[in-house]
């Protein structure tokens, strides 16, 4: 059972509407820090919109907004002084399926430090080096770093946008069903990743995969239609949740 | 349980199917008791050997509902609910098959006993009746209690576990009282103490299931909590 955690993330009375759409109601919730949270929920119940409003990735859509508080360590992501892209380096993201720039390995690792700090050529290579040691892909990727990183597998692909989200060092890494695209294997290694990942990072993941979701990650937020229906220890919600509509949804009852 | 049906029907059936086979485990245990005590009552010793030589069927539903509760863990991988449910009936065909054993025991005592169980004093195997139909009754309702995942009857039931224990209690102080008057009373009198001591152990495998009954009804591990304390912590939910 995890001790209680110091909040990285708040959210109170988070309301989202894709155009008229409101399709996040009141959502009440605090991420603990270093932890792994994951969100489940039928498609459709919010909670990939709610994982784009922690970086205000839906500010790139016209038509969609959100109401509410969203703080990280206490600053409010949604207010309009917000630096948009300060605010995503220091909470990166992870998409479904594997995006790497149509560039060499070591570019697409180089390319997003560039943005954001000037570094002499020695300090880049130790820069990229630790990120794809810290993405679990070094091993396999040290000898080939100036060939294009859409040579490799879905799985490495997925392990190297992972290690371009932590080059930046981000606070807090978003997982968007980061492992629905690849096969067991390359999932167990991502899992891997991920529980080591958490010694550093505050790492949220939304995933359709409930076994996945109580495999990686500490607490659980079970949604539905827009609303957070239970918040809880994983373990608590995966083995005695308190509301029925959890439990229907996690035993695989829901029509 | 008034659960709604899983969209994956054959689930339900492999839950359902387990669930019967347990309570049909259950319904032979019992027999297999009431028989053992019939044999002692009535020093019936082809009974009692029917009895033995059926204790292999309850061990094998033992291993059988074990296998499918494993199948259901390896390929189902059930959450909440369906998990409880199924290390309910993992944790009580143990107790199940270890009542079988006590039956078996019993018989074996009578057949040892030989027609000595006729010179038994009545006092003895009156007080043997009298637990035995006790714990029979814990055990049946225990089972029901399984079945509709009724915690409320399985604390009522658990609490029952109490008074078979002062039962045995007494008992044995009465057979003490006995083997002091009249050393002859001692052989029969300690096949009678033996006899009862298995029959109170079968009140407490009952109490077993009941407790795995809380957990399964409530997601509350109450086991080696004084009964008062289970009564309050159920009624938090």
């Amino acid at each position: 059972m995890p001790e209680p955690q110091k909040t990285k993330i708040s959210v109170r009375h988070l309301d989202f509407f894709y155009g008229s759409n409101h399709s996040l109601r009141d959502i009440n919730l605090d991420v603990p820090e270093r932890q792994v949270t994951a969100f489940i929920g039928p498609s459709g119940c919010g909670k990939s919109t709610l994982l784009r409003v922690f970086n205000r990735m839906y500010s790139l859509y016209p038509g969609q907004r959100a109401t509410g508080e969203v703080l990280l360590d206490g600053d409010n992501v949604l207010a309009l002084g917000m630096d948009v892209n300060l605010l995503r380096a220091k909470v990166g993201m992870v998409f479904q399926k594997p995006t790497p720039f149509p560039m060499s390995i070591y570019d697409n690792i180089a390319f997003g430090i560039k943005l954001y700090e000037r570094l002499r050529k020695v300090e880049m290579d130790e820069r990229v080096e630790q990120a794809l040691r810290q993405a679990a892909l070094w091993e396999e990727v040290k000898d080939k770093l100036k060939t294009s990183g859409l040579g490799l597998s879905g799985g490495q692909q997925q392990r190297l946008c992972i290690a371009r989200a932590v080059a930046v060092k981000p606070e807090v890494i978003l997982l968007d069903e980061p492992t629905s695209a690849l096969d067991p294997i390359a999932t167990l290694k991502i899992e891997e990743l991920v529980s080591e990942l958490r010694n550093h990072f505050t790492i949220l993941i939304v995933t359709h995969n409930m076994q996945q979701a109580a495999r990686v990650s500490d607490y659980t937020a079970f949604m539905y239609i827009g609303e957070m229906v239970e918040f809880g220890p994983t373990n608590q919600l995966f083995t005695n949740p308190s509301k029925k509509q959890t439990e229907d949804y996690i035993t695989g009852r829901y029509g | 349980m008034d659960k709604e049906p899983h969209i994956s029907q054959r689930f339900d059936e492999e839950l359902n199917a387990v669930h019967a086979l347990v309570l049909a485990m259950g319904g032979v245990v019992e027999e297999q008791i009431s028989n053992a005590v019939k044999a002692l009552q009535d020093a019936d010793a082809d009974l009692a050997r029917e009895v033995v030589a059926r204790d292999h069927e309850v061990n094998g539903y033992e291993v059988q509902i074990e296998e499918e509760c494993i199948n259901i863990l390896a390929m189902r991988q059930p959450a909440a609910g369906d998990l409880r449910l199924v290390m309910t009936l993992i944790k009580s065909i143990a107790d199940l098959e270890r009542m079988g054993d006590k039956a078996s025991k019993i018989a074996d005592m009578v057949l040892a006993m030989g027609h000595g169980t006729r010179n038994a004093n009545p006092a003895f195997l009156r007080d043997v009746g009298v637990m035995a139909d006790y714990a029979l009754n814990m055990l049946r309702r225990a089972m029901d209690a399984l079945a509709r995942a009724d915690a409320e009857q399985a604390v009522a039931v658990a609490k029952g576990d109490e008074v078979l224990n002062q039962e045995y209690r007494s008992a044995l102080r009465r057979l003490i009282t006995y083997m002091m008057e009249d050393p002859r009373t001692i052989t029969p009198a300690i096949d009678a103490l033996f006899i009862a001591k298995a029959i109170e152990r079968i009140g407490d495998h009952a109490r077993n299931i009941c407790e795995y009954v809380i957990y399964l009804a409530k997601g509350k591990n109450v086991r080696h909590l004084p009964l008062d304390e289970v009564v309050k912590s159920i009624q938090g939910k």
